[in-house]
């Protein structure tokens, strides 16, 4: 269950490592589109954009459904939160990490203070 | 501890900002309230580090700290549950610059490089990590935070937000 989960994970920084992949799925936040549309945007061939949106498709972070001869375009409900849920949770360790070394610092500053004040005794 | 009331003055706390800066790199940002040398001391010797690396507010905590801050020197890490932290400093700079190695995982480990920059008795300090592939980076991201003993509980949770917010995007 959790190699599952990874693999996913894996899977959606993979397809979130590439440029094209990143605005495609930025403008399928803003609205839905078919890979027409995608590949006339991003200026590229419908086979160039396919395989784009396949790699997207597979890592759960977009949704494509065909309706006669259009093929559209959507973003998938789940993955693209889990992919930013690792950054998040690293983020937040290291702020928990920092906030607790504002503490120590603190400390220090107030040794050297009272280590100055020594020194001019 | 947690039951800290809220109306209670305290400093506000300096944001911290990761960002995977490009397929091998990630990079952890934060200013601190002091001068680089204070900062740079607290990451430099074992009994201050070990205070805040295993922050009480996430429960954990440190067994041991093995730290020899110098070209070539080695550190270890030891959390409770048997899980190690190890490599040698390959760069070592008082008050401005930090690189180490990270050989737990074994060979091409990736390797993390700390600058500490000063302005106006402020430090600006970035965490660099360069990871060998972006494969590496990817397992990494998931593996250490699998490695905190909490991540899919809290991923639970983050899902579940995010799932309540519709999906909004964070404006800011």
């Amino acid at each position: 269950m959790v190699q599952y989960t990874n693999v996913n994970l894996d899977t959606s920084f993979a397809a979130l490592s590439d440029v094209t992949r990143r605005g495609v799925l930025e403008q399928l936040i803003r609205a839905e589109a078919s890979i027409t549309e995608l590949a006339e945007k991003f200026n590229m061939t419908l086979t160039g954009m396919k395989k784009h949106v396949g790699v997207l498709e597979q890592a759960g972070l977009v949704i494509t459904q065909k309706v006669g001869r259009v093929r559209t375009c959507r973003v998938g409900p789940h993955r693209l939160a889990e992919a930013t849920a690792w950054l998040e949770k690293y983020r937040q360790l290291w702020a928990a990490r920092f906030d607790e070394l504002d503490g120590i610092i603190e400390d220090l500053k107030e040794r050297e203070k009272i280590d100055g004040r020594k020194k001019r005794e | 501890m947690a039951a800290r009331k809220e109306s209670e003055p305290k400093p506000m706390k300096n944001r911290t900002t990761v960002e995977r800066k490009s397929e091998r790199e990630l990079i952890v940002m934060r200013t601190f309230d002091a001068p680089a040398r204070i900062v740079f001391e607290a990451w430099t010797k074992p009994d201050l580090f070990k205070r805040w690396w295993a922050p009480r507010s996430r429960g954990i905590s440190l067994v041991s700290c093995q730290m020899d801050v110098r070209v070539g020197g080695g550190y270890r890490l030891v959390f409770g549950k048997g899980m190690e932290f190890f490599g040698r400093y390959i760069e070592v700079t008082p008050h401005s610059r930090l690189v180490w190695t990270n050989d737990e995982g074994g060979e091409d480990g990736p390797v993390t490089t700390v600058t500490f920059e000063e302005k106006g008795g402020k430090t600006l300090l970035v965490m660099h990590e360069l990871y060998s592939s972006k494969e590496a980076l990817d397992a990494a991201g998931t593996g250490a935070a699998d490695g905190m003993g909490e991540l899919f509980g809290q991923l639970d949770e983050l899902l579940a937000t995010l799932g309540a917010s519709g999906g909004r995007v964070r404006s800011g």
